[in-house]
């Protein structure tokens, strides 16, 4: 079986017509959900967050069959995850993709049980700290993507169960948690 | 039944007269009746197709073409005469009718030469403009006596096979340029003929042009005899003089016999011509082939793209058995009936199951080869194909190649999963032997 990196690429990753873009639906909905299925775990295991369109990204090429994806293809998969919630779109013009291989809510949960797990309630951790500090090393927190921990963070402040408080510079944000 | 009385006509399957060697059709008009006022025996036959050909007169009961006596045909040799049609206020209003006698048997029967007669009567119920031109045409026919030359000719060509016996003799040169002498002779005689047609054409354009220019003249003529005409009198005059010099060029012929009936007519002769190439084609062929094939064997009076669409367009309203289809690219074909898309779908995917085709696919030119079909068809039954969900595309700079559908078999909760048997796994296993 192929892979890339370490990553175990699915027999199918050597159909040509999967680097096509189907016309007809049903097929097409079938490509969809495969191509969906591989970037949400390549991403996770890679722990890739955010997908350029216009750089080389190595699922997007197979070098064995010599396929590789259109920019309407990448586009139209892309958008399919963000439809669902499972990405979105940085800018406007679509050239940059943040990927959410968990959830906001679910990132949220795990920031929860790594706060419980290394006995933090009630104290003040920098955002810096979780994603790069000693407590967090081998986690899924570690080297997470700064925004999506800020956003995740927002949503347990907006449940009380956290406060976000600005230092003097943007990497000493500050968390306070209180759960 | 209308069997006693008039000699039946020979039909195609799909409605179109069977004609005898020779003859041409003249008019065509729509809403006939055809009727005996004498004898109260003869059934009337109403509303159909009236066919004037240069050898028989021709009813043909539109509704029901398949019955026995759906068409009755008069031979034109066994009309006695014609009478030239009434015109007074009276009849200004009825349907405009032609009436002509013909001989026939004691019993009734109409046959050439036969000891009595009777006047029959056609009611022609369509436009009142075709009163004249029909009586024309009739009296034109008939007195061309054309199918007289034919069965002269028939018993000349007899006669000749008899001297034959003798010719045979005449052997060494001068037989050889006896024989090239008869070839040249029957040459010339079959070009003759061929531009007959031609002739009649040329000398009627050669009036409406005559007439043109002549009316033409008239309206230049006027403004000079009175000056006093004013400047929007003379513009009129000038639009007339144009249209007028429009006019002048030839209609055309099979538009002019068939009149409203023309692509009605069109489109059964094209439903009987089409039955032969589609056999050869297997069952489908392309709209433009038939164009050019049909345009050939019609030979001068070649009718338009936009004709064969209409005449095909017709089919759907009679009972023939080939129909036009149009796929979703705009290709248009036409097809039988009878013809199943699933027949080929299933030889398309027994090609693309091969290793080879499994591996590296199929392109439009490798199915055509296999099909026996051109490129263009094949094209158009691998996307019907694909939009079954039987084939995928594959587009690279290599070009466009179908494979395969390998989508539906993969498992969307288990990505990595195989199943022990099926296309798929056979698909893996190709790929992984090749490297």
């Amino acid at each position: 079986m192929q892979k890339l990196g370490d990553f175990k690429l699915p027999h199918f990753f050597n159909y040509p017509p999967y680097f096509t873009l189907q016309p007809v639906r049903d097929t097409r909905e079938k490509q969809l959900q495969l191509w969906k299925e591989l970037i949400l775990d390549f991403c996770r295991t890679q722990k890739i967050f955010i997908i350029g369109l216009e750089e080389e990204f190595s699922l997007f090429t197979n070098p064995v069959i010599e396929r590789s994806l259109s920019h309407e293809a990448k586009e139209t998969f892309l958008s399919a995850l963000v439809s669902e919630g499972r990405a979105e779109w940085i800018d406007k013009g679509h050239k940059k993709c943040l990927i959410l291989w968990l959830r906001i809510q679910d990132w949220a949960d795990c920031i929860l049980r790594f706060v419980k797990d290394n006995g933090l309630e009630d104290s003040v951790m920098t955002i810096e700290e979780i994603r790069s500090g000693i407590e967090s090393r081998g986690t899924e927190l570690h080297g997470m993507d700064r925004t999506v921990l800020i956003r995740a963070l927002k949503l347990l402040e907006h449940k009380g169960k956290a406060a976000i408080f600005k230092g003097t510079s943007a990497d000493d944000e500050g968390v306070k948690f209180s759960v | 039944m209308a069997g006693k009385w008039f000699p039946a006509a020979q039909l195609t399957s799909s409605g179109r007269p069977v004609f005898v060697t020779g003859e041409v059709e003249s008019t065509l008009l729509s809403s006939v009746d055809l009727e005996c006022e004498e004898n109260s025996h003869v059934p009337l036959l109403k509303s159909g197709v009236l066919i004037l050909t240069t050898h028989r007169l021709l009813w043909i009961n539109e509704t029901n073409t398949s019955s026995s006596a759906a068409a009755v045909a008069i031979p034109l040799g066994t009309v006695t005469h014609i009478f030239p049609p009434k015109k007074s206020m009276k009849h200004m209003f009825a349907s405009p009718r032609v009436r002509f006698q013909v001989s026939t048997s004691v019993d009734g029967m109409v046959i050439e030469n036969g000891q009595k007669s009777m006047v029959l009567t056609l009611v022609l119920r369509g436009s009142k403009s075709d009163l004249d031109s029909f009586y024309s045409r009739f009296w034109e026919v008939w007195r061309g006596r054309s199918w007289e030359v034919l069965s002269l000719a028939s018993s000349e060509s007899t006669s000749m096979e008899g001297s034959s016996v003798v010719k045979t003799t005449v052997v060494g040169v001068s037989g050889i340029l006896r024989r090239e002498q008869e070839m040249w002779e029957s040459t010339d005689k079959t070009l003759q003929d061929a531009f007959q047609d031609l002739n009649a054409l040329m000398s009627k354009a050669k009036e409406m042009v005559m007439l043109a220019e002549k009316m033409r003249l008239k309206l230049l003529s006027g403004p000079a005899s009175e000056p006093k005409a004013n400047d929007e009198e003379m513009t009129s005059k000038q639009e007339m003089q144009d249209w007028l010099l429009s006019v002048g060029i030839a209609s055309p012929v099979t538009k002019e016999s068939a009149g409203a009936l023309y692509h009605q007519q069109l489109s059964r002769q094209l439903a009987d011509f089409v039955k032969l190439p589609l056999e050869r084609a297997g069952g489908m062929i392309a709209l433009i082939d038939i164009y050019c094939l049909f345009n050939r064997a019609r030979g001068t009076e070649l009718i338009s793209p936009e004709d064969l669409l209409r005449a095909c367009a017709i089919w759907e309203k009679f009972d023939v058995p080939v129909m036009l289809r149009k796929f979703d690219s705009g290709v248009m074909v036409i097809q039988n009936k009878s013809h199943s898309d699933e027949e080929v779908f299933g030889r398309i995917k027994s090609l693309v199951s091969k290793p080879d085709a499994l591996r590296t696919g199929i392109s439009p030119s490798d199915a055509a080869m296999t099909l026996g079909i051109a490129p263009a068809m094949a094209k158009e039954h691998l996307l019907t194909a694909e939009s079954k969900g039987l084939l995928c595309r594959d587009i690279s700079p290599e070009g466009f190649r179908f494979f395969i559908n390998l989508f539906k078999e993969i498992d969307l909760n288990d990505i990595y999963s195989v199943k022990d048997h099926g296309i798929y796994r056979s698909w893996i296993s190709i790929g992984s032997a090749s490297g």
